[in-house]
């Protein structure tokens, strides 16, 4: 069973109706792009996977999202424990107010993480063959690191960070540039360890080769996480989307796999976007 | 047709030039409206200097700063008993106010829905904007009486005028405006940041606390900056209420007696006591100087923040 399943969604701000009808199941271990024109409801339908739209007022949810099997809007659900499953990356990067290392640690640290537990995660991580396998500055010298340094190593390596922040882990995140600071929110979201991540047009602040490095890490990382990305950006979509939806006015009008929809879509409305006559 | 363009063209360009004129003109009455404040300002340090001059002249800065002694007709001007009134009524109101006034800053920015904000924020103004005088025929009224209950079931013989009464009230005065001003810091936070750290599974309290407050940290600090300022030099509501017993107050129940008291009770009167009026000049320059030098720390702390922050 595919972990997020939206079943009959419909979301309303106040009056307005921004979502209706929504039924799909987002395949797993796949990037998912969410296209469609502008005010189209693709940020709503993306935070309302984690109920980042808790946040809003006046929202009305009706309808199922599940996750796993559950529905996340059911009174009983732990949303706590829901959000450390479904990461989440906003358009501008926010770097929290502390150092690099920080930033990354942060996350694990909250939820009262081990040093064994830290150590046992290591190892599945190293599993995964990602990336190479971490010999920190730590490790290669005489000292060895703390179980959180070669932690946060490796998710800053796998958010394709690492070689150029190694030497200053313990400056303030602010001083990367937006492009670092984007990366920076990879890892620290992989940090806790989710099982989806969701990203809100993520490039969309990034000059082209920062976009790039973010697009390259997604690739590296939809083997093993499911990752649904809001892109207004056709190309984007095209390079690194396996499934596409297509939403537009509050509805999902098409959805399937990349190829498909993007190549030879069913509906008239998809093919005009597709093809650019509406954007 | 050609022509047509040509007086065009002319009309722009001579447009042009008296815009940027007009530009030119603005930017300096800008300047010199800036100017003017800061002129004032050195103009009032001066003058009250220049005015302290005879009785510095006469006694030692450290006399009249440290000496408890305050006899005029003797001619001794101790100022240590209205410093120390100044400083405790001051400190002991912010640390009174600044607690409160940031959780209720907490609760409006990140917790109230937008209809609960929308009605109190004009309450708050409000408050802000109630004469001082009327804050103190309130404080005699009903913080007098409750200070005295509670300091005589804590033992203490006291009237209820007293530091601890001053305190208060001028907690309650400082109140508004560190609670506007932390609460637009607090709101000044962008989205993303709540976002960010919501999804990385944190509570509510968790995001304020670790995200939001230490994302604010500058701007909560300029409202506490901008709340003692207004402490340190309110007279009237803590004139009122404060005791004006020329001595270093020696409990939260004995009274107390600001600077500003001193100079608002005495000035005008009694001038023919040599020295009367240059050792309450001498009062005002320090009362200016106390408020500058802690302007000065929070702006070295805005600059150390600044540093750990870039």
């Amino acid at each position: 069973m595919p972990h997020i399943r939206l079943r009959d969604l419909e979301i309303r701000y106040g009056k307005n109706t921004a979502l209706r009808g929504i039924n799909v199941d987002i395949p797993d271990g796949q990037l998912t792009a969410i296209i469609g024109p502008s005010g189209c409801g693709k940020t709503t339908l993306l935070k309302s996977i984690n109920r980042l739209l808790d946040l809003y007022e006046e929202v009305q949810v009706r309808g199922e999202v599940q996750i796993d099997g559950a529905n996340i809007y059911d009174p009983k659900a732990d949303v706590l424990e829901l959000r450390k499953k479904v990461g989440f990356m906003p358009q501008r990067p926010f770097p929290l107010p502390m150092s690099i290392y920080d930033n990354i640690a942060f996350g694990p640290r909250m939820h009262g993480i081990t040093g064994e537990q830290i150590r046992v995660r290591i190892q599945q991580l190293k599993s995964q063959h990602l990336v190479e396998a971490v010999v920190g500055p730590a490790m290669s010298g005489a000292a060895p690191g703390s179980p959180m340094d070669l932690l946060v190593e490796h998710y800053l390596r796998l958010a394709g960070l690492w070689d150029e922040v190694r030497d200053r882990l313990r400056e303030p995140a602010a001083k990367l540039s937006v492009g670092q600071q984007q990366r920076l929110a990879l890892a620290r979201a992989l940090a806790v360890e989710p099982d989806v991540i969701l990203a809100d047009e993520p490039t969309s602040a990034l000059d082209p080769i920062s976009a790039k490095l973010i697009e390259k890490q997604f690739r590296l990382l939809k083997a093993t996480y499911t990752i649904v990305v809001v892109t207004h950006v056709l190309r984007q979509a095209r390079r690194i989307a396996d499934y596409v939806m297509f939403m537009y006015l509050g509805e999902l009008i098409e959805h399937g796999p990349a190829q498909q929809v993007l190549t030879a879509p069913r509906d008239e409305r998809t093919k005009a976007y597709v093809s650019g006559e509406i954007s | 047709m050609g022509r047509a363009w040509g007086e065009m063209g002319t009309r722009v360009i001579h447009s042009l030039r008296a815009r940027s004129r007009q530009d030119r003109v603005v930017a300096w009455v800008l300047r010199i409206a800036l100017a003017s404040v800061n002129v004032l300002t050195v103009l009032i340090a001066v003058g009250l200097l220049l005015k302290s001059m005879p009785i510095l002249r006469t006694q030692s800065l450290g006399k009249l700063l440290l000496s408890s002694t305050w006899k005029p007709l003797q001619s001794q001007f101790g100022l240590l008993p209205f410093l120390s009134g100044t400083i405790a009524t001051t400190v002991l109101a912010m640390l009174l106010a600044v607690p409160v006034c940031l959780l209720s800053a907490v609760y409006l920015a990140e917790y109230a829905r937008s209809r609960v904000r929308n009605w109190i924020a004009p309450v708050i103004d409000l408050l802000a904007g109630i004469p001082s005088v009327v804050y103190g025929l309130w404080g005699v009224l009903v913080i007098v009486p409750a200070v005295r209950v509670l300091g005589k079931a804590l033992g203490y013989s006291t009237t209820g005028y007293s530091l601890l009464a001053g305190a208060t009230i001028l907690g309650i005065m400082v109140a508004p405006i560190i609670i506007s001003i932390c609460t637009e810091v607090l709101r000044a936070v962008p989205t993303e940041a709540r976002e960010t750290a919501l999804a990385l599974g944190l509570t509510r309290w968790e995001v304020t606390r670790h995200v939001v407050l230490c994302s604010s940290r500058r701007g909560i600090l300029a409202a506490v900056v901008l709340g003692f300022a207004r402490a340190a030099g309110e007279t009237m509501a803590v004139l009122m209420v404060v005791g004006n017993v020329p001595r270093v107050p020696s409990s939260l129940f004995a009274p107390a007696y600001p600077l500003p008291a001193l100079i608002a009770n005495n000035y005008g009167e009694m001038m023919s006591i040599p020295m009367y009026d240059s050792a309450l000049m001498m009062a005002a320059f320090v009362l200016l100087v106390v408020v500058a030098l802690f302007n000065l720390a929070a702006r070295l702390a805005l600059l150390r923040f600044a540093r750990d922050e870039q």
